[in-house]
């Protein structure tokens, strides 16, 4: 490929409807910066999102893209992946749009380990709808349809992933530009399903999660001795220590991709103008 | 004498009745006979009733009819589930010293066949033949050779090695031999000529599968549902041959948008399933229509709503495929009329998402899904599938569909309605889409203009096909004969066999079948020139009967079956002349 490639290739000339300050700008700079590095080009790579405010993230940047239906964009670039290995496929989403009504797809998506990334912008709260508790909201977080708040413990992602078989599995903070764009890289460099929760504050509805929280309290797991290769480290940082933690909290080397272990290697786009040679041996198994 | 044959074996799901039926109807098959089979069954795994059953003929045979000529009753239940169809001289094949046949009455007028199956299997190595024992019985009072048998069991347990395959012909040839001598005296009257025709037999879900894989489908997800399930079976383990794939998905939400990503990356895609997966893909579908996606979404019917009756036929899903989902958005609907008919018309859905950038809902029904039948071989001739892909733009042809700053318009807006379509990894062809409404470069828009371009662009495709495609019935029976009758998928077989008999009785009536619902043929002259319209399909509410009606402003008379059983010719026919002789509009038919 290309290495005269920029990220501001990826960049559509769509004007952001975000809110000034969203965390989403800096989640897509970053994945834009981690396509670009990684070699790839805009024609070459197809992005998929799903419903709510980080959905309109394919409108923003210029590649192939789909912006699906709430919830199925794992499916999708599944699909694309297997029908062309040779794209890159990016899958990006919400916490409400990964982690609820898409939240069947994620577990299954991460244990077939299709070789695409997955950048889920989580804000824990829903943007779009104007501030109703997300799945990953804190326990008391007060909305309008959660006066006195969820009363359920949030979804923890990187436990579902964990426990699903994950391969490559990290979180990411927005505002960090550059550790956010080599996680991500990460995630796309990862032979398997790389799978990336992003700290996107919304500045809008969510008065909790906030930049400064997350500049507070978020740890990198690069400034401790955590072995993100080791399961036993990801699980301790995972349900152990109850702390915030950004960078590859778990990954694979030897993880065989589902295109690997499929054979699936053609690009499906390409068949005869006819039926292909051999196909009625297909009419002779019926003798 | 009957020019055909009926022959069925029934017993308890579990008791290996599928493969028997289907090792006598592969027997029938390479002795040059032709075969329509259908299936009772039950949707679980062990007990409950189930029969397979075969109508053979040396001539050509569509339809199931109400006679039952012999059967292997491998429970008592079996012999009280069909006596009705049971007649003088139908054989009965029993074993009479299984604990619950023991006591089991053959009605006077029938020849019952007690014959030691269980016994003879264990002398011939092992119980677990049984039922081909019973085979050989049967051929041995259908005066079938048994050569034809040898070759099926050959077929279907060669690859377990040739020690299983004798055993089994060993074992046939105990049940022929017991027959033979224990009842030497008896005539049966039945003889099963042999041709020398060779002839291949498969159900409607397997010409699907085959007719996607001719058709250049190279992507499979699917949900295992019955009866849509052979069709992913079918395509698992030979769509790899040709780099395709098959993912069976979490659920039917995930295979349709797998379907759909695979459909957007440029590959021919499919998914199969049957009414609650439809129901469950309905949202994703308008987003498939929307973004102008080439998608095939098969759908074999059954008897619902909800759960409804699983393993039954019905032709209830018409009005969900043609109105399912919020919005307004074109879509194709083809409902293949018979098993070949599910091979030609699968490569046609293919041809017909890619032109029109649009979602094809293919439909059979469960009928048509289990149904095995026979067929020349020059029916399916691969070296006469085309493959056209509609408006695809390479990187040299791009350039016409970009705008000045080099964008990629995918959903330029055009006479015929039709857009150019760039496959991802094409240079300059770059571009989103979604299921927000949108411009032609495939942005969100809610610019009142745009909208209504695009609404009325996707439209004019429907216009477009309707010039270009010959979407016609299919003609049978007295094309100069006052009355009508319409039937739309599964139905043509019974319906053309009707004929024949409505014929004997001085009925004489001109009969078109529809393949085509949505866009669907111009039925107003036929209408116009008939005195009366029967319309008859196996729904309760008639739901092609008021296309009919809605198209050519004319009320029909309506036949409905939603009993969960197939229309049977005699049935069919007897509805048909009922219909024809009084004035009442809607016939219920119950078996």
């Amino acid at each position: 490929m290309s290495s005269d490639v920029r990220f501001t290739d990826f960049k559509s000339d769509a004007q952001p409807t975000w809110c000034p300050g969203c965390g989403d700008f800096g989640t897509m700079n970053g994945m834009m910066k981690a396509l670009a590095s990684t070699g790839n080009h805009p024609d070459d790579t197809f992005i998929v999102a799903g419903i709510g405010c980080s959905g309109k993230i394919g409108t923003y940047m210029h590649s192939y893209a789909l912006h699906g239906v709430h919830g199925r964009a794992l499916p999708v670039g599944t699909g694309v992946k297997l029908a062309n290995p040779d794209l890159e496929v990016m899958v990006a989403g919400g916490d409400g749009d990964g982690y609820s009504i898409g939240a069947g797809h994620f577990v299954h998506a991460v244990r077939r380990n299709v070789d695409m990334s997955y950048i889920v912008m989580d804000n824990r709260i829903y943007g779009l709808t104007k501030g109703q508790a997300s799945p990953t909201s804190r326990e008391d977080f007060e909305t309008a349809t959660t006066p006195e708040g969820p009363k359920q413990p949030p979804v923890n992602p990187m436990a579902l992933a964990l426990a699903a078989g994950g391969t490559f599995i990290a979180q990411s903070f927005s505002s960090d530009a550059q550790r956010h764009a080599e996680i991500v890289q990460e995630a796309i460099e990862h032979d398997g399903f790389g799978f990336v929760n992003v700290f996107s504050p919304c500045v809008t509805f969510n008065d909790v999660d906030t930049y400064e929280y997350f500049r507070d309290s978020l740890v990198d797991v690069e400034e401790s001795d955590h072995d993100p290769t080791d399961r036993d480290d990801a699980k301790e940082a995972i349900f152990e220590t109850g702390a915030e933690y950004q960078g590859v909290i778990y990954r694979e080397d030897e993880a065989v991709s589902y295109t690997e272990q499929h054979g699936v290697d053609a690009n499906m786009a390409d068949i005869p103008d006819g039926a292909p040679d051999g196909a009625t041996d297909l009419v002779r198994e019926f003798y | 004498m009957y020019s055909d044959f009926n022959w069925a074996i029934g017993g308890e799901a579990g008791d290996g009745i599928n493969s028997t039926g289907k090792i006598f109807a592969q027997a029938l098959s390479r002795a040059g006979r032709h075969v329509f089979t259908s299936k009772d069954f039950a949707s679980r795994i062990r007990g409950g009733y189930t029969a397979y059953k075969i109508r053979t003929a040396v001539e050509p045979v569509e339809s199931i009819v109400d006679r039952l000529d012999l059967l292997i009753a491998l429970t008592p239940r079996t012999i009280d589930e069909n006596l009705d169809d049971l007649h003088e001289g139908s054989v009965i094949v029993y074993d009479g010293e299984r604990t619950t046949m023991q006591n089991v009455e053959i009605p006077d007028e029938m020849l019952g066949l007690d014959v030691p199956l269980k016994r003879l299997a264990e002398e011939a190595g092992g119980a677990i033949m049984r039922n081909v024992v019973a085979l050989g019985a049967a051929c041995e009072a259908a005066a079938f050779p048994i050569d034809n048998l040898d070759s099926a069991l050959q077929k279907r347990f060669g690859d377990k090695g040739s020690a299983i395959v004798e055993n089994n012909q060993t074992a046939a040839r105990a049940g022929q031999d017991y027959v033979r001598d224990s009842y030497a005296d008896r005539e049966f009257g039945y003889d099963l000529e042999c041709t020398d025709a060779d002839y291949v037999l498969l159900n409607g879900d397997e010409a699907i599968g085959m007719g996607a894989i001719a058709g250049g489908c190279r992507f499979y997800a699917g949900y295992p549902i019955t009866p849509a399930t052979d069709v992913m079976e079918y395509l698992t383990g030979r769509i790899e041959r040709w780099g395709g794939h098959v993912v069976q998905a979490e659920d039917e939400l995930s295979a349709i948008n797998i379907a759909l990503g695979a459909a957007r990356a440029g590959a021919r895609a499919m998914t199969a399933t049957s009414g609650p997966g439809i129901d469950l893909m309905t949202e994703t579908f308008g987003l498939v229509a929307t973004s102008e996606t080439p998608l095939v979404i098969c759908n074999v019917m059954r008897s619902g709503p909800s759960t409804g009756m699983p393993t039954k036929q019905e032709q209830g899903d018409l009005n969900a495929m043609l109105y399912g989902g919020h919005g307004e958005v074109p879509r194709f609907v083809l409902a293949p009329t018979t098993v070949a008919e599910c091979f030609h018309r699968t490569v046609e859905a293919f041809n017909l998402a890619e032109k029109y950038q649009i979602p094809v809902y293919l439909t059979a029904d469960l009928s048509l899904a289990v149904t095995e039948q026979t067929y020349d071989p020059d029916e399916f001739d691969m070296d006469a599938v085309e493959i056209a892909r509609g408006r695809v733009v390479d990187e040299e042809s791009v350039a016409e569909w970009q705008a000045d700053d080099g964008k990629f318009k995918p959903h330029a807006v055009t006479e015929d309605g039709v857009s150019p379509r760039t496959i991802p990894g094409t240079s300059g062809g770059a571009h989103m889409t979604t299921g927000l409404e949108h411009d032609e470069f495939g942005r969100r828009t809610e610019d009142g203009g745009m909208r209504v371009e695009q609404v009325d662009k996707r439209a004019r495709k429907v216009d477009t096909a309707r010039e270009r495609e010959a979407f016609e019935p299919r003609e049978f029976g007295d094309p100069a004969a006052d009355d009508l009758v319409l039937t739309w998928g599964s139905s043509e077989g019974a319906m053309r066999e009707a004929l024949e008999l409505l014929d004997e009785r001085g009925v004489s009536v001109r009969f078109l079948s529809v393949p085509y619902v949505y866009p669907r043929p111009d039925l107003t002259e036929a209408v116009a020139a008939a005195d009366r319209v029967v319309v008859a399909e196996c729904n309760a509410t008639g739901q092609f009967a008021d296309l009919v009606e809605y198209d050519t402003l004319t009320r029909v008379e309506r036949i409905n079956k939603y009993d969960g059983v197939r229309f049977a010719a005699d049935e069919l026919a007897d509805a048909v002349a009922a219909a024809l002789d009084d004035d009442t509009t809607t016939t219920e038919v119950h078996a």
